[in-house]
């Protein structure tokens, strides 16, 4: 499933495709390149990402949003807990750059309160679930037979379930706070990359540094987490990354309807839900700079993501 | 051929059971559980007691769950107590609601992000291409509900050209006949399944213009167009169905977000206003019922792809 198609200059061999990481690392012969370090796929990574100008831009913008949310409110001080009526609907104007809402919190404020939340949600929600789901896959295409059947059939039924039902459901059983928000769109997000990890793990289980480690006496244990796992990082960090803006995303959805995470916090998609009461009003600062920052920083996450997946996959056709 | 529709079959049914466990359980695990959810906080204990043993709510979660499965089986969803009716017929008024305008939505998506997907792969690095996977990527990092709101700020509010609201006739043929009305929720379902097909499609036909067999059709004389469509555009259409089987748990998610902001009363609002009044009954309903869809909905998509594919007989 190559999305990330690869540049034309760099597809020498199809056949090249299909090699993998540590067949080059540790299969290789001393001396074929400047890269003979253990560790190097990431330094290589790195050098095919940066290529990738919209990456550079994407990962620019992540880490701006980043110091937007968590040091911005050092440097612009907003009122974010008190209701200040008299602001209330003020248009922007010198003292808040962007408005105020119905309660008279600082739009941009509020923006640096929500980001603090999406952020934190999608990439806590991202690693929770990708750590989860990695380690479900590997070790059910690992075990493989009956195990691996039964695992897969939960995965198959996760993922047959509308993600949204379960959200809400999950939503109505328990007051959704920021912890909370994390642990339901892990519950709910884990299957997809766990299939993908197994996916990998049932190629990778095939190979001979895999079997070596059971004729060499090591414990499947020490075979998944020392040799699979390693191996099929890549993968793993593509997906977490596409994870992030989609648990983004998903909290925004989540926030838009009403069961996010609750006043007096909020996230980018409360943000939104709240500013459609006036729409009609014309208040368009309640929503475009909420609705704004959610584009943007999925896309910009998405960047990044593409140019990892490129990044990984190239690379191993280059060399 | 057969043996293997059925080994699917038995494994969907293995999988809608596992589903309707899942989320029998959870919502049984509603705080003070579903017959105070029925009967509200101010419900005394000796009501709740009473209540419970009438309906069957003090027997075993098993027992309960036996019971509401065999009644299922009936096609009986049980009995809505918020909205006086039955489950089921909630559902059957629902339903192809949800249905038009997710079918009409997604297939003026493939419409226009099929063929602008292939223009895409057979001019790549052209401007085309970049103007659309600019709009694609904006497209895919929107939550489906924004785009729905610029819609109607743009297009309802400040233009006045189409009304904000989706068709509220009750029957399918009010809705369609009301075609101004549905402009603004196909439009966003489209805009977004646009984005979504346009790029898968790019990749497939990416994919499939680098193997062996276009080079063989070419060497063999075969006209551009000929190679293009009888040959590329044929194979990229196998990862299509595929994909198409496995979009349906987003398309659901999305008709319910569309819904809300179009105030359109489909299965997506119904839900809404379930988990508002934790209406355990409904929910539970429809989330089975939207997972058996998409099920179905994925082993159609399978079988397809082993009709289409003759290389893919899994033995």
């Amino acid at each position: 499933m190559g999305m990330g198609a690869p540049h034309p200059e760099t597809t020498v061999d199809p056949l090249g495709a299909g090699l993998l990481v540590t067949e080059e690392t540790g299969v290789a012969p001393a001396g074929t390149g400047p890269a003979a370090k253990p560790r190097s796929m990431f330094r290589r990574g790195w050098e095919v990402f940066a290529e990738n100008k919209l990456a550079l831009v994407g990962l620019g913008f992540v880490i701006f949003i980043f110091l937007f949310s968590f040091v911005g409110p050092l440097i612009y001080k907003t009122q974010q807990t008190l209701v200040t009526l008299n602001d209330a609907y003020c248009a922007p104007n010198a003292h808040h750059l962007l408005g105020c809402d119905q309660l008279g919190y600082d739009i941009i404020g509020r923006l640096m309160v929500g980001g603090q939340n999406s952020l934190t949600v999608g990439l806590a929600a991202a690693f929770v679930a990708c750590l989860f789901g990695s380690i479900y896959g590997a070790v059910s295409g690992f075990a493989g037979g009956i195990v691996d059947t039964l695992l897969m059939r939960l995965v198959d039924a996760m993922l047959s379930i509308p993600f949204i039902f379960v959200l809400i459901i999950l939503a109505v059983l328990v007051h959704p706070s920021r912890l909370t928000m994390i642990g339901f769109i892990a519950i709910i997000y884990w299957p997809g990359p766990a299939r993908l990890v197994r996916g990998e793990t049932l190629s990778l289980r095939t190979r001979e540094y895999v079997a070596a480690v059971k004729v060499a006496g090591g414990s499947s244990r020490r075979a998944v987490l020392r040799h699979v796992m390693p191996n099929a990082i890549g993968t793993i960090i593509v997906q977490a990354t596409f994870a992030v803006a989609d648990s983004i995303l998903i909290l925004a959805s989540l926030g838009f309807i009403g069961f996010g995470i609750q006043e007096p916090q909020t996230d980018w998609g409360a943000m939104l839900s709240n500013g459609l009461n006036y729409l009609p009003l014309g208040y368009w600062w309640m929503i475009y700079p909420a609705g704004l920052m959610i584009i943007a920083t999925v896309v910009a996450v998405n960047f990044v993501g593409d140019a990892l997946r490129d990044a990984f996959e190239t690379r191993l056709q280059r060399r | 051929m057969t043996g293997y529709i059925i080994r699917r079959v038995i494994q969907a049914i293995i999988v809608t059971l596992i589903v309707s466990i899942i989320t029998f359980l959870l919502l049984h695990l509603v705080p003070g559980g579903e017959v105070r959810a029925i009967l509200g906080i101010k419900a005394s204990p000796e009501q709740i007691r009473v209540y419970s043993k009438e309906w069957g709510f003090d027997q075993p979660l098993y027992v309960q769950y036996g019971k509401w499965l065999w009644q299922l089986l009936h096609g009986n969803f049980g009995f809505d107590i918020k909205y006086n009716a039955p489950v089921s017929t909630l559902m059957i008024t629902a339903l192809p609601r949800t249905l038009v305008l997710a079918i009409i939505g997604t297939g003026v998506g493939l419409l226009i992000g099929v063929p602008l997907g292939i223009f895409q792969a057979v001019r790549r690095y052209s401007v085309v291409d970049h103007v659309v996977t600019g709009i694609g990527f904006v497209g895919y990092g929107s939550p489906t509900f924004f785009i729905g709101l610029m819609l109607i700020q743009w297009f309802a509010i400040d233009l006045h050209i189409f009304p904000a609201e989706a068709p509220q006739a009750t029957s399918l043929g009010g809705i369609l006949s009301d075609p101004i009305a549905l402009v603004l929720p196909v439009a966003t379902y489209a805009f977004v399944a646009f984005a979504l097909w346009s790029r898968f499609m790019r990749s497939s036909v990416l994919d499939n213009i680098v193997q062996d067999y276009v080079r063989t059709a070419r060497a063999k004389g075969a006209s551009e167009t000929r190679v293009l469509w009888g040959h590329i555009f044929r194979n990229s259409l196998i990862t299509i169905v595929t994909l198409l089987g496995l979009q349906l748990p987003v398309v659901l998610a999305g008709s319910l977000f569309i819904e809300y902001v179009f105030n359109y009363p489909g299965m997506g609002l119904l839900f809404y206003n379930a988990a508002l009044n934790t209406d355990i009954q409904l929910l539970l309903a429809i989330t089975v019922l939207s997972t058996v869809l998409t099920i179905v909905g994925n082993l159609l998509a399978d079988i397809g792809y082993a009709m289409l594919d003759p290389r893919v007989r899994y033995s």
